[in-house]
């Protein structure tokens, strides 16, 4: 089917071909980017290590908490015991004097509390409460000595300390990100400017069989798709790899048991999760698809709209759009539905992990196998180890498109060039050749399989004009592929000054000729950027001069900031006047040869009238090749190549065309036929 | 973007609804969990607690789990619904506005955007929507549940997390402000960078031609390095976002167990117990706060994005039909004639005339051609027959009903009318030809082989590998452009139309084909009319009457030979095309 119109955006559901392939293309592309990627990569894992022992800090500090709330049973001891020895003196106990009335005191509370509670051994909540409530009761002296005391300064140290880790491994992940951000937009900017400069090594051929939305698809959208991939997938499978690696190996160091459930309940989960991933990529690519066919069907109507309003094919227009419509909806609702589906599992297999270490570590203890601690512990592994599995399964999923674009991007890279050059090291002086032009046999096709211009010999003197005729189709762009070495031709040899242009490089082929194509071509900048274009040393008198030669400077003067005017700020600018400039633009590069479309479609007659003067003056003591749309031009060429279906077919003057009364003739005479 | 929602049916607010209760179902069981969790931790850190009752804490927590993704499950397949119905009600909307806007206003959208209005710009608001909905639920259902469980328990904490959630929401909102007008930055770089590309491949033989290669490689650097540059920095401030919201997490809980243990140090025994269960319980409930004022940060990040969509959106659906249909359907006194009475047309919007005072009559049979350098109106005046535009002031008649007062259909029926760009459809050659609907059956096998014929499509057709049957490309890239056009002409024929308005439609045409099909066409459709717009003399010098156009008024009117004589445009077109023997004058 087809897929969008040119240019047209393709989804970023794609998969890549070859994922490992382009994978590694990609990875071996970063060369340059090794030692940083190194560095954040180092500090990726040191931040990885410190968020493994952090939670084990926390942990501690709610140990000394609780460890503020339990009471001192010694104490207690000691104060019954001086209670006993010596109940009507002053003691001091741990410094602190307890008074006979408080000990009085103490004893009478402890009896209550004792009837209270009964002979059962059980010491339930309810009595917990009530003990503390008694305590809060007793004089001040005996609650200074059996009061439970928080070390407050551990706490402090514990807590300065994980200060500490916590912004160290901030500071460390903002860092990793800093430096990745360079890597990015790095490799991204050297992405293009290896694409803009593979444009210009290209063969034209590449052009004729690509669309440009496609290339400049590929400069923009693969482009950012790779370099956001590598910026969000590589650090999270860097970072949380190293996490989950390093939880799982604390885990199997801790305990094996309690490791191997926690890591069955997490994969649990991922397995559900892979299931789900993998038909919700069916659904996703379906919508992909059905997207495409939708965006040409709207693409279609919108743009022939007046002709589906005259021919009111509105109704089939609709009843495409609602079959198109209603698969979309399908392909939607299922793969939002399943792709929604992956957070909530995860959090259930988090949970789920949580109950089974809980349950497994409470039956350890109780059979002695392991300590307390070891579960508070397995808590924070299992929560470490389950949240970067499913973020590196979704950094993984985000890959494949990424992966997909970076093999659209290299495959331009990897394209074949042109044929190189390197013998050629004989130098062409551009104002030393005469002008004289030869084509000897010359065959071409523009594949093996169809030559279409089969055996063609002319010959041209320097100053001449030759006109090149056919009706719209005929192949009379293949002309100037020719001249200009856009294309080799297969067999014969084109002699310009009896020098082959097989053995001139193509950069000095350009040199020797001035090419001003119908299809005028302006570029973002100034009016006076677009006539000097490329050429070093134009001052603004030659660039005046010029213009008054084709007509241009009454116009130039007309506008807003003159020669300085922006193209794209002024609207006013007609299509004749472009082709005006692009006629000056001819006039800068001053070459012996000279290649001309003369249409002038789009044009008023006054301005037709101005850029014929103009295209006269370009002519003189030019070489020209003039692609003819008008009769005065065929009629005074010296030579006339008529072509049809690529093949020139008829050669020589108008008026030994006309007598062979052939194409050349009818074709001729059928613009005055009824 | 909420005016989009009206579009809802009542389906889909029942969907919202049950979407909402079952996402309340699920905050509150995920609420209810962190009770489970810290008894079970409680169970586990004490000794002696019994193997019954973790299990049974552990079994509840897991119920809880599984009932709140249960609900989770089923708040998305209605929130999916809502998204998908979205779009699928949007769309069509969209599609049927299109259809029903004017010429003009097509043009001005253009089409370019008209189609990213109907595909992208949906997708983006139904993405929001799919995301939000989660999320604008939840955050705000979770935020205060959360905070009421917490609320009223302790001031010092609570202080905490306030602080917290504005450390949070200030970081969230100075990145965005740095970052925002630089994403439209780079946008408009990206589109620069695309623009110095596009000139380099669009004029690629230009470039290669004046050797000019390396300087269109600098010339793409600049903006290259630039959007290189603020693409770093918008990373760079991005970049701070994550650790910083580590920090604040992991800082809000520290500090609630410092304050915890200050707290229960200095406290009385008695409440000791209690600090101690609230902390740890509070420390959890922070979290949830936390997060859910992040997730309605993230919301106002996102919205802004869908805005701008859910805006284009609306921009067209809300535009009005500037075209009315009548209600004309009946048959006609005349047959095949068109006459425009004082016809003027300005575009609504604008000040000077396209067309002013133009009036002239054609007969049944009669060919009247239209002549005029470009911008001269000549295009326009014959849009104005089919009803693309209409008329600022006097009117136009179409077998002597006035074209307002046709129902379109029944006017449309009438003509056959080709565009100076042939519109071509994907499918077959044959589905090109009997394209739309004329009231009658679709046109045989037969109507289509003579159509071709006529329209000197014939022999490119029958050398195609399937003929009738051979499947043409979107926009008819597979063909040329002559083809192109010879098939939107037989297009006209086999609709058998009283009227035929050519606009334009034998430019793309070699003097050859053009000269042919002209004599084909004159033979096969004798009582038919035809309204002929050029640029070629030669196309026209043979019609009955021909009007001259310049700048919108009428210049002349007449034969070939008459305006030979009395108008100067005319000859000067004439003569700017052939010579004087050539003109026969």
């Amino acid at each position: 089917m087809f897929n969008g119109g040119p240019g047209g955006r393709r989804g970023g559901q794609e998969t890549a071909k070859n994922f490992g392939k382009a994978l590694r293309r990609m990875l071996t592309e970063m060369r340059t980017y090794y030692v940083l990627i190194a560095i954040a990569m180092a500090m990726s894992i040191v931040g990885s290590i410190l968020s493994v022992i952090t939670p084990d800090k926390l942990a501690n500090i709610t140990d000394e908490i609780s460890a503020g709330l339990v009471i001192d049973r010694d104490k207690i001891g000691n104060v019954t015991q001086e209670l006993m020895t010596n109940p009507n003196e002053n003691s001091v106990i741990d410094g602190i004097t307890v008074t006979p009335k408080d000990k009085f005191a103490f004893a009478s509370t402890l009896k209550e509390l004792q009837a209270e509670m009964g002979e059962t051994k059980e010491f339930s909540q309810e009595d917990a409460l009530r003990l503390y409530r008694a305590i809060d009761e007793l004089p001040e002296s005996i609650q200074a000595i059996i009061k439970p005391k928080m070390n407050l300064d551990i706490i402090w140290s514990l807590a300065f300390l994980m200060i500490a880790l916590y912004i160290a491994s901030a500071i460390l992940e903002y860092l990793e990100g800093f430096i990745l951000a360079r890597v990015t937009a790095g490799f991204a900017r050297d992405l293009r400017n290896r694409i803009s400069h593979k444009v210009n090594q290209l063969p034209l051929r590449y052009f004729d069989r690509n669309q440009i939305g496609d290339t400049l698809s590929r400069v923009t959208n693969d482009v950012d798709s790779v370099s956001s991939s590598i910026d969000n997938s590589f650090s999270t499978i860097i970072g949380d790899g190293s996490l989950l690696l390093g939880s799982l190996a604390m885990m199997l160091i801790t305990n094996w048991i309690m490791a191997v459930v926690a890591i069955v309940s997490s994969l649990f989960g991922f397995v559900f999760m892979a299931a789900i991933l993998k038909k919700s990529q069916k659904y996703f690519m379906q919508r992909q698809v059905e997207l495409g066919n939708m965006n040409a069907h709207i693409e279609e109507v919108y743009s022939g709209i007046a002709v589906v309003k005259a021919y009111d094919g509105k109704e089939t227009a609709d009843r495409k759009f609602n079959k198109l419509n209603k698969k979309i909806r399908n392909a939607n609702l299922h793969s939002q539905f399943l792709s929604g589906l992956m957070h909530p599992i995860m959090a259930f297999t988090g949970n789920l992990g949580y109950v089974a270490v809980c349950v497994t570590g409470a039956i350890l203890t109780m059979n002695g196998m392991i300590s307390f601690g070891v579960i508070i512990a397995f808590i924070t592994y299992t929560r470490l180890f389950s949240s970067p599995l499913s973020r590196i399964a979704q950094a993984v999923g985000n890959l494949q498109p990424a992966a997909a674009a970076s093999e659209r991007v290299f495959e331009f890279i990897d394209e074949e060039e042109m044929a190189s050059e390197q013998h050629i090291n004989h130098r062409i002086d551009k104002t030393a050749i005469l002008g004289n032009i030869e084509f000897d046999h010359v065959k071409f096709g523009y594949d093996d399989k169809k030559t279409i211009i089969k055996d063609f010999s002319a010959k041209a003197k320097a100053g001449q004009k030759i006109a090149i005729v056919g009706p719209t189709g005929a192949g009379k762009t293949t002309m100037v592929n020719l001249l200009m070495k856009f294309y080799d031709i297969k067999a014969g040899d084109i002699r310009i000054d009896g020098i082959s242009t097989k053995d001139i490089a193509r950069a000095d082929v350009h040199s020797l000729f001035t090419m001003v194509l119908q299809d005028t071509w302006m570029f973002s900048g100034t009016v006076r950027e677009n006539i000097v274009y490329n050429h070093k040393n134009v001052d603004d008198k030659r660039i005046m001069q010029i213009c008054d030669t084709v007509g241009l400077s009454h116009f130039i003067k007309t506008l807003p900031k003159g020669l300085d005017t922006d193209m794209n700020e002024s609207e006013s600018i007609s299509a004749g006047q472009k082709q005006l400039i692009t006629i000056a633009r001819g006039m800068v590069e001053d070459a012996p040869f000279l290649i001309l479309d003369e249409a002038t479609s789009n044009v008023d007659t006054r301005t037709e009238e101005l850029v014929q003067k103009a295209m006269d003056k370009l002519m003189e003591g030019r070489t020209s090749f003039i692609i003819a749309h008008r009769l005065s031009t065929i009629k005074n060429a010296d030579l006339i190549l008529v072509m049809n279906d690529g093949n020139i077919i008829e050669t020589g003057n108008h008026k030994q065309l006309m007598a062979k009364n052939g194409f050349y003739a009818d074709l001729y005479n059928s613009q005055f036929a009824l | 973007m909420f005016k989009l929602f009206k579009n809802f049916h009542k389906k889909d607010f029942l969907f919202i609804a049950l979407a909402i209760l079952f996402i309340a179902g699920q905050v509150g069981l995920e609420l209810k969990m962190p009770e489970y969790m810290s008894a079970i931790t409680r169970l586990v850190q004490t000794e002696g607690s019994e193997m019954g009752e973790i299990l049974q804490n552990g079994g509840m927590m897991l119920l809880c789990a599984f009932g709140s993704l249960v609900s989770t499950i089923i708040a998305g397949w209605f929130v999916a619904n809502i998204g998908a119905d979205f779009t699928f009600i949007v769309r069509k909307k969209i599609f049927d506005k299109v259809e029903e806007l004017s010429i003009d206003d097509i043009k001005r959208f253009s089409t370019a955007s008209l189609i990213t209005r109907t595909t992208n710009d949906v997708t983006q608001v139904r993405m929001v929507i799919t995301m939000g909905a989660n999320m604008l639920i939840r955050a705000p259902l979770s935020a205060t549940w959360a905070i009421i469980k917490i609320s009223g328990k302790n001031w010092q904490w609570s202080t905490a997390t306030g602080v917290a959630v504005a450390i949070m929401l200030a970081t969230i909102i100075t990145i965005m402000m740095l970052v925002i007008p630089r994403f439209k930055q780079v946008q408009k770089l990206t589109d620069r960078l695309n623009g110095v590309m596009q000139e380099n491949l669009k004029g690629i033989r230009v470039v290669r031609a004046f050797n000019a290669e390396k300087y269109q490689e600098k010339k793409f650097d600049v903006p290259n390095t630039e959007v290189a540059n603020t693409v770093r920095f918008v990373d760079r401030v991005l970049s701070i976002m994550s650790p910083t919201m580590y920090l604040v997490m992991n800082g809000v809980t520290l500090s609630i167990y410092l304050i915890g243990a200050t707290l229960i140090s200095q406290s009385t025994m008695a409440n000791k117990l209690t600090l101690f269960s609230d902390m740890v319980v509070f420390s959890t409930y922070a979290i949830h706060v936390i997060f859910s004022f992040l997730m309605v940060a993230v919301i106002f990040m996102i919205i802004p994005r869908a805005q701008v969509s859910a805006e284009r959106i609306n921009e067209v659906l809300d535009k009005s039909n500037s075209i009315e249909d009548g209600s004309f359907d009946d048959e006609t006194a005349e047959t095949g004639t068109v006459e425009f009475r004082n016809v003027s047309f300005k575009y609504s919007d604008a000040e000077e005339y396209l067309l002013k005072d133009i009036s002239f009559r054609a007969e049944k049979g009669q060919t009247v051609a239209f002549i005029g350098s470009t911008g001269s109106g000549k295009s326009t005046l014959i849009n104005l027959i089919p009803r693309f535009y209409d008329t600022t002031d006097g009117a136009v008649f179409v077998d002597g009903v006035n074209v307002r007062d046709y129902k379109q259909k029944a006017l449309h029926r009438k003509l056959g009318y080709i565009p100076q760009k042939a519109v071509i459809f994907s499918g077959t050659v044959s589905s090109n030809i009997a394209y739309g609907d004329n009231g009658n059956e679709k046109p045989s096998k037969r109507a289509i082989r003579t159509a071709a014929k006529v329209a000197q499509a014939k022999s490119f057709i029958e050398k195609l590998d399937k003929q009738y049957d051979s499947h043409i490309a979107q926009a008819g890239t597979n063909i040329s452009g002559g083809q192109k056009q010879r098939l939107a002409i037989a297009r006209a024929i086999a609709r058998n139309p009283e009227i035929y308005i050519f606009d334009d439609s034998f430019s793309a045409l070699d003097y050859k084909t053009d000269a042919s099909l002209r004599k084909a066409l004159k033979d096969y459709t004798k009582d038919a009319t035809s309204l002929i717009v050029a640029q070629r003399i030669g196309t026209i010098m043979h019609a009955d009457q021909i009007i001259v156009l310049d700048k919108g008024h009428c210049v002349g009117r007449g034969t070939h030979r008459e305006l030979m004589n009395n108008c100067e445009v005319y000859r000067e077109i004439a003569l700017s095309q052939l010579t004087k023997e050539e003109l026969n004058v």
